[in-house]
């Protein structure tokens, strides 16, 4: 990898030709990929990781005794050990569990923690921008339970309202709360919401799927008791999530999904869970997905995350100038303007008056890949009084060429549909 | 642009500018379905009224792309004022249409971009041989080209599965979703 002790701007054409995929064509064209929000791509690095290990080490893990299988076994718990040293988790070696995604990880609280420990009576304070993976789990509870569900209020800013915080936050167990909006890119303060939650008794189960990927990220300064992100937002392979929780909270928690690896013993009258954190790692886990992440995190620490933030913080900024310069009324974004500490690399776009669908199909046809839809935010999409947005997302390997590809597009999109 | 024409062709566009039928009826005596993408978040609301065996009336509301929008209008002009059986073999032509290229994809037949909305699918299968081909669908055909781009099939058949539902919830005598 080039580059690798220097501290200044990314070099995004020497990065992007560590990733595979961006080196080929779309429709003739250039593949511009703007969808990092929706899954990242990934490098080579995290490609041969994978396949060194299937190829040299794969046993499956804390069974054999076997060379391979205690390598297997010592290799998936450093992935596991790297995972939160890059969140700054206090005890990476117990409050790391993996899980199939940031998805699975937000059921898992709302299993455990949410049917067995949020005590009774108590209401759970959501917000409106909330992603439908820290939403619906939640959904769930309360039409089992009968648990009250608040919401946060999304302000014209495109920013948390936060004004009624003290009346909302009466009579709250738990607060659910995304770090960062994957439709309108806004990262959420979470001092205010964190430091009323503990307040009032309530615990904070954070979702830092769009966050952890491109900021520097450390648990304790956040102050949130759970946070939830996921490996293929963060150039590692699909198929492996992450939830850190305190360890006096998981040591708590019941199980949530039963099997092998998760007991210590078990009778046909019954079990005993097995100690943290593969209490909560049924069966066998995603081994080489584990192996994968950890080279992605890597390849992250190599790179250096401030670096990343940086140059994400820059090209966000400039999008933003350079898109509406370009195309002033045509275009609208709907999220909070150009903002060092409170916007991510997503823009969620409308074109005059042409479906996202439709637009999108044309920025395709163009090697312009963005998302067209709902992002998995239909309340939000209602609030903002649209069915859907197209959305263009950055990462590391984004460079000022994929924005002004993004703008040629548009224009073609504008010449097309007349 | 490479394909896109193909998908959007003329008649499309003049649809989706200027949709038939558009509007909403009284429920009751219409009956009124809901479609969702759920992909997309486009919605269709098909309003239907049904009498003597005969789609006496027909209105869309909702919202969505270029592709879901032309369908449902060019569906509400082919059937309405048409008997019930013409519009159920309408619906069999169509879809029939829109899954040669699933099939052809390896898809299993009614997997994915078959169509969740399942009580037409149903009532599809004895029938199989009733529909009409594709050159006799008329300007409906404008949208084959949409079998090339696999993702928008939803998008086309959304307000046909709200037509099929609404007409077997009516055969069925369930009442209408307010």
């Amino acid at each position: 990898m080039t580059s690798t002790m220097d501290l200044g701007p990314l070099d995004v054409a020497a990065l992007r030709k560590e990733f595979p995929l961006l080196q080929q064509e779309s429709h003739g064209k250039r593949l511009v990929y703007l969808d990092s929000a929706s899954s990242s791509q990934r490098p080579r690095a995290v490609l041969e990781a994978m396949d060194h290990y299937y190829e040299t080490t794969h046993a499956n893990v804390h069974r054999g005794v076997y060379a391979i299988a205690e390598e297997a076994t010592r290799q998936f718990e450093e992935a596991r050990w790297a995972t939160g040293r890059f969140i700054k988790a206090p005890r990476p070696a117990t409050e790391i569990v993996f899980t199939k995604n940031a998805t699975e990880a937000l059921n898992l609280v709302a299993h455990s923690y949410g049917r067995h420990l949020l005590p009774a009576g108590k209401a759970i304070l959501l917000t409106e921008l909330e992603h439908h993976a820290n939403l619906v789990p939640w959904l769930m509870l309360a039409e089992e339970r009968g648990v009250e569900l608040r919401f946060l209020p999304v302000g014209e800013d495109y920013r948390l309202d936060l004004s009624e915080l003290d009346r909302l936050i009466d009579g709250v167990g738990l607060v659910g709360v995304s770090c960062m909006s994957n439709v309108l890119g806004t990262i959420n303060d979470l001092t205010p919401i964190v430091a009323a939650a503990h307040a009032a008794g309530a615990v904070v189960v954070a979702d830092g799927s769009q966050l952890v990927p491109h900021r520097s990220v450390d648990v304790s300064a956040l102050g949130v008791d759970f946070l939830a992100f996921t490996s293929h937002k963060m150039v590692g392979p699909t198929g492996i999530g992450v939830l850190w929780a305190r360890e006096g909270l998981l040591e708590r928690m019941p199980p949530f999904l039963g099997g092998g690896e998760m007991i210590r013993d078990v009778r046909l009258d019954g079990f005993i869970p097995n100690d943290l954190p593969w209490k909560f790692e049924a069966g066998t886990p995603p081994i080489a997905e584990a192996i994968g992440l950890h080279a992605a995190i890597r390849f992250l620490e190599t790179v250096r995350m401030e670096r990343v933030a940086r140059h994400e913080i820059e090209l966000t900024a400039r999008a933003i100038e350079l898109l509406t310069e370009r195309h002033g009324d045509d275009l609208r974004i709907f999220g909070p303007p150009a903002d060092p500490t409170a916007r991510g690399g997503v823009l969620s776009l409308g074109f005059r008056d042409l479906h996202a669908h439709d637009l999108a199909q044309v920025l395709d046809a163009e090697g312009v890949c963005v998302r067209a839809g709902h992002h998995c935010a239909k309340p939000l999409m209602r609030r903002l009084g649209v069915s859907a947005t197209a959305r263009a997302s950055f990462y590391l390997y984004t460079g000022e060429d994929d924005i002004e590809a993004l703008s040629d597009a548009l224009c073609a999109a504008a010449a097309f549909f007349g | 642009m490479a394909g896109l024409e193909d998908l959007y062709r003329e008649i499309i566009l003049d649809h989706y500018r200027s949709p038939r039928n558009r509007g909403e009826l009284p429920v009751p005596p219409a009956h009124r379905v809901e479609g969702f993408n759920p992909l997309c978040g486009d919605e269709v609301v098909v309003y239907l009224e049904v009498e003597d065996g005969t789609v006496a009336d027909l209105r869309i509301s909702g919202q969505g792309c270029s592709i879901s929008q032309s369908s449902a209008s060019m569906m509400s002009a082919a059937v309405r004022g048409r008997p019930v059986n013409e519009a159920r073999k309408l619906i069999r032509s169509f879809k029939a249409m829109m899954s040669i290229r699933e099939q052809s994809l390896g898809g299993d037949e009614g997997s994915d971009a078959g169509d969740g909305a399942d009580g037409a699918d149903g009532s599809d299968t004895g029938e199989r041989a009733e529909t009409v081909s594709p050159e006799d669908l008329g300007e409906l055909a404008a949208l084959q080209g949409v079998v090339k781009f696999p993702v928008r099939i939803k998008c086309a058949t959304l307000s046909w599965n709200a037509l099929a539902q609404g007409l077997d919830e009516i055969a069925a005598g369930v009442p209408s979703a307010s």
